[in-house]
């Protein structure tokens, strides 16, 4: 524990009475001659001052302790930065992976699951550890650089919806009047359109479907929850009695928001966006399953357990593995956004 | 130290009255304030937000504060003494009225004006563990005033001046680098006094600020704010609803109900000759820790609940309350003496007694009997 | 008053409750060397230790402390309503006229509860429930614990509301708690307390979000309805002006243990703890004037780090190595006064410092 207490006594307090007689035995009496106690002990030995300063540096230690004890932090940790690494240098992945017959990323139909003649029939083996595809392409490698796109993704649509309600959430709850009344009206008219339907409309009739034309479709229709988290954070912290100090010492507007105002009130932020990822990366793979994501050839998992509902019956490995590494990462991401809400956020629980 | 501190009257009746009055002129206030009015508008829709009424949480309040005094501000929730305090320091804006701070209305300033006028009059809050922010070091947060007003305290002296207001108001300069949440109530209150301290005020709005503290580290608070000032001559507009701590550090108490001054004085004639109903049944229902002085039997009992500061009572404010307009109507019968309280508005103002106030049929009571303390 | 009671001392004495005997001399409560913990992950935390007092019937009883001094954790295991876990009364014995309370099945001390002891918190807005009306939550009492039809427990309800002074009180059955004010709030509570008649009442800090006009409304009608019932009352506070207006007999409490108990009028003109000494000298008084304030040096101890031997040691003016090294014992402070009890090395000097 990296509890600190302090144990040297305070030079507070007077013990004023007690300066003058050192010696326990002298008494003092009441002008009709009853005993007092002794004055106090000045050599007294005890580990214990009167003024007690303890508890953990900051908050953020704090909850890093917290979060530190958490078994369910470390799992999602892992699973977070595993997916991370893969979406990054995919090759990390590959480079001890004997199966894939065309590294070079063309595939051979003779190896699809529909060719009986193909290597275990397609399906998967020792070598291949996750199978073949329709195409004849290795599922490993296909699910290993398939996590680029959902994370990408996730990661891209959430640092945009986070700066949108860093910078209209907070100029929104902080400053309210008209400027609060037009962003949160506008947010409610967007909340009516539900992410996904307005998603396929809007993908339907874009030309090209790559990582960032998706992206900006689900920042679209994602912003607005993240924007009112962080106004509803910056009106509550507002009227902390802390800025109202801080305000009253003439700080600027400025200051009362980047020093008091988002320290305080970004933590729940923080835990939402990092369940976001997570929800994101559900929307990528939903909007890919219903052929309005990611354009082939690009391969994302979306991608791949779309291809996999036509052959589910008898190929369940097309939709395993791509279903697999998607629920996973989504977990990891659920479960550091609660991890992290435990350790930073207690109220929000 | 200026001469507030000195002042010794026990005047009695009209004579006296002119000397106090003069005596009181002869200084100039540090703070005047005149006319305050602050009422926040309630309002429906949402679009379009439409006004349907106001809280007239202060209305027409005017007091005086002089360098190196204690003006006390007593009051029940609702009364409307803690916006008064907002107000002063433009955290709210006033709807109507004006506030001299050495020769300028503070309401008239702009707001950059305003922020030079900051440093003079500091704030120490009700709640030590709200009114610090939690992600900063107490290093920081008493260093904020010099980071906000440069040019006070250079840079490079900033630790070694927090070291020493840390020391000033007991605390601890080693726990420099610490966060608030590591102390406890009474030390964070004090972390709050060296924050205000960090720029010299002549005066301090100090909003309920032992009222959340535990008794025995109360008075630790308590007697730290009077040695300050009685170091530094600051004047304090100190707000409590405890009347005792309220007798204990004030020279001058203003009581307040439902938006309005009602009586003003020295602190000796208000707790020993209020002349106020309300007044007298706000001591008359203060407890006494001394068993032996229980005083159950002429205890007045107030009546009912605070109107709703939306819609006062016509007249006087206080009437649907009163035990005397209760008494008074009892007594008549009639509309004889309680019209007046039910139609005309009484203002605060001398009704030759030792000291101003608002009520049409003022008399002195005394309610508490006080003795000197022991040696 | 309709809803009168016979003074649970002049009742039979062959009374039975929840199947056990009751002793017809005992007192009416009885807690003897409570112990209390809470097992939290950052370590257990002691929150009564030892605690101790009786009880009788119509007498006021009032535990005096600070935050965190344990005030309010005892009451709530005297009720039995404790969280478990993380809180656990692992020690002693809280005996209601002769019957240990801690001894009965959940069931049985169920039926103790608002039958035999209620309680009044602080806050009365979160304690009643907002989505239902004050009529039907004091009549809902009668309902469950008597079995009174639904007409009559609505007309007690109204009878209750009645009693504790809420004015136009059969207009007000159908309001719902947001709808009073914070001192009718508080009726509202005692009046649902109140309804079964219990013998002893605990209130725990019941006027401190009031003002100090209400208060004293509120304060004045508990003191009536116990001089009607002759119930017994626990008053849990922390402010001392309320506790000479009321009290009968104070317990003061200190880190978890009582420090001092005695009657009234001792507890405040020969205090004989130094804790005590310290709030009379610390506190400002309304009717006296011109002392400088003595405080307390330092803050409550934090109950995971509770010193040792006499837990007040660190703040004590009179502090020498022994309180550092044992723990004293509540006991009268000078020998054969046996209404007092002092938990101090020099509680047999300490009790000249204010003696009056």
């Amino acid at each position: 524990m990296s509890d600190t207490t302090d144990t040297t006594p305070s030079t507070t307090f007077d013990h004023d009475t007690a300066r003058e007689g050192s010696h326990a035995a002298e008494r003092d009496f009441t002008p009709d001659g009853r005993p007092l106690p002794p004055k106090r002990d000045e050599n007294l030995v005890s580990s214990v001052s009167a003024e007690q300063v303890t508890g953990e540096a900051s908050l953020w230690s704090e909850g890093w302790r917290v979060l530190r004890r958490n078994p369910m932090f470390w799992v999602s940790a892992v699973i977070i930065v595993a997916m991370i690494i893969m979406a990054l240098f995919p090759q990390a992945y590959l480079w001890f992976y004997n199966g894939d017959p065309n590294p070079d990323g063309v595939c051979t139909l003779s190896n699809s699951v529909n060719n009986p003649n193909a290597p275990n029939g397609g399906r998967p083996s020792t070598t291949n550890w996750f199978g073949f595809d329709i195409q004849g392409c290795d599922m490993y490698t296909k699910t290993i650089i398939g996590a680029r796109i959902s994370v990408f993704i996730g990661i891209i649509v959430t640092t945009f919806a986070v700066v949108i309600a860093l910078i209209f959430g907070t100029l929104s709850g902080y400053y309210g009047k008209f400027l609060d009344t037009f962003i949160t009206r506008l947010t409610d008219i967007w909340f009516a359109i539900p992410t996904i339907l307005g998603g396929i409309v809007l993908l339907s009739v874009m030309g090209t479907r790559g990582m960032w034309q998706v992206a900006f479709v689900l920042t679209v229709f994602g912003w607005p929850s993240m924007l009112r988290l962080m106004r509803s954070q910056v009106i509550s912290t507002k009227e902390e009695d802390f800025v109202m100090a801080s305000r009253s010492l003439g700080a600027s507007n400025m200051r009362l928001m980047v020093r008091h105002i988002l320290p305080n009130g970004i933590t729940p932020v923080i835990v939402y966006a990092t369940i976001f990822i997570g929800s994101i990366i559900t929307a990528e793979a939903a909007l890919s399953f219903l052929g309005v994501g990611v354009a082939l050839p690009a391969v994302s998992w979306g991608l791949m357990i779309s291809q996999a509902q036509t052959r589910i019956l008898q190929a369940p490995h097309l939709l395993f593995f791509p279903g697999m590494a998607l629920a996973i990462t989504v977990f990891g991401f659920l479960v550091m956004g609660d991890a992290l809400r435990d350790a930073f956020d207690p109220k929000g629980r | 130290m200026s001469d507030a501190g000195e002042k010794e009257l026990h005047l009695g009746g009209g004579e006296a009255e002119s000397e106090l009055r003069v005596d009181l002129d002869s200084r100039e206030p540090v703070l005047d304030v005149r006319n305050l009015v602050k009422h926040f508008p309630l309002t429906q829709g949402i679009l379009f937000k439409k006004t349907i009424g106001h809280v007239q949480a202060v209305d027409d309040v005017s007091f005086k504060l002089f360098p190196g005094e204690t003006l006390g501000l007593v009051g029940e929730s609702g009364s409307g003494k803690s916006t008064v305090a907002r107000t002063l320091l433009r955290l709210h804006e006033p709807t109507a009225g004006e506030a001299f701070y050495r020769g300028r209305d503070l309401f008239k300033l702009s707001h950059s004006e305003m922020r030079a006028v900051r440093r003079d009059i500091q704030m120490i809050f009700q709640d030590p563990y709200a009114s610090l922010n939690p992600r900063m070091t107490v290093g920081d947060i008493v260093a904020e005033p010099w980071r906000i007003h440069t040019g006070i305290v250079g840079k490079n002296e900033q630790r070694g001046r927090v070291a020493e207001l840390l020391e000033l108001v007991g605390l601890n300069p080693d726990h420099i680098n610490r966060f608030p949440h590591q102390f406890s109530g009474g030390q964070r209150q004090r972390i709050g006094v060296a924050r205000a301290l960090a720029v010299n005020p002549s005066v301090i709005v100090a909003d309920e600020p032992v009222s959340a503290l535990d008794v025995s580290v109360q008075a630790q608070v308590v007697n730290l704010l009077e040695d300050i000032q009685n170091e530094f001559g600051i004047a304090y507009l100190f707000i409590a609803h405890d009347l005792s701590v309220v007798r204990h550090i004030a020279d001058r108490v203003a009581v307040m109900y439902l938006g309005r001054m009602i009586e003003v004085g020295e602190e000796d004639p208000i707790y020993e000759r209020p002349v106020h109903p309300y007044t007298q049944a706000l001591l008359s229902a203060a407890p006494i820790a001394d068993p032996r002085r229980r005083q159950e039997s002429d205890r007045i009992l107030l009546e009912g609940d605070l109107p709703s500061p939306s819609d006062p009572p016509s007249g006087c404010r206080f009437r649907t309350r009163c035990w005397l307009f209760n008494q008074m109507a009892e007594e008549d019968g009639d509309e004889s003496r309680i019209g007046k309280c039910l139609t005309d508005d009484p203002r605060l103002e001398d009704r030759g007694f030792d000291h101003p106030s608002a009520c049409h049929y003022p008399a002195e009571r005394q309610i508490i009997e006080t003795v000197e303390a022991p040696a | 008053m309709s809803t009168a009671t016979t003074s649970p001392s002049a009742q039979s004495s062959t009374e039975t409750i929840a199947g056990r005997q009751v002793d017809p001399g005992a007192p009416l409560l009885e807690v003897e060397n409570l112990r209390v913990e809470f097992r939290l992950n950052t370590g257990t935390v002691v929150a009564n230790d030892g605690v101790h007092y009786t009880l009788k019937s119509g007498e006021t009883l009032a535990i005096l402390g600070e935050s965190g001094s344990g005030k309010s954790v005892s009451a709530q295991a005297v009720m039995g309503i404790i969280d478990s876990p993380p809180g656990y009364v692992t020690d002693g014995s809280i005996r209601y006229r002769g019957i240990d309370l801690l001894t009965l099945p959940e069931n049985q001390r169920r039926k103790v509860r608002g039958n035999h002891i209620s309680i009044i918190f602080q806050d009365a807005l979160t304690a009643l429930n907002p989505v239902f009306t004050v009529g039907f939550q004091i009549a809902e009492m009668l309902r469950v614990h008597r079995g009174t039809s639904k007409s009559d427990a609505y007309k007690a309800a109204a009878e209750l509301m009645d009693r504790v002074k809420i004015p136009a009180a059969s207009e007000r059955l159908d309001s719902y708690p947001h709808e009073f004010s914070g001192g009718m709030r508080q009726r509202v509570m005692i009046a649902m307390a109140l309804a079964l008649d219990p013998a002893i009442l605990i209130a725990d800090e019941p006027t401190t979000a009031l003002d100090v006009t209400v208060q004293a409304q509120v304060m004045d009608l508990l003191a009536e309805l116990q001089d009607e019932t002759g119930m017994g009352l626990i008053l849990i506070t922390h402010d001392l002006g309320v506790v000479a207006e009321v009290a009968d007999r104070v317990a003061v409490m200190y880190a978890g243990r009582i420090v001092e108990t005695g009657d009234i009028d001792d507890i405040y003109h020969m205090p004989a703890h130094p804790y005590t000494i310290g709030l009379m000298e610390s506190l400002p008084q309304l009717d006296v004037k011109g002392s400088r304030l003595v405080p307390i040096p330092g803050s409550p101890p934090d109950l995971t780090r509770r010193p040792s031997g006499c837990a007040f040691h660190p703040r004590c003016r009179y502090a020498q190595q022994v309180c550092v090294d044992e723990d004293p014992a509540l006991t009268p402070p000078v020998p054969g006064m046996d209404r007092r009890l002092s938990a101090c090395h020099f509680s047999e000097e300490a009790i000249n410092v204010r003696r009056r």
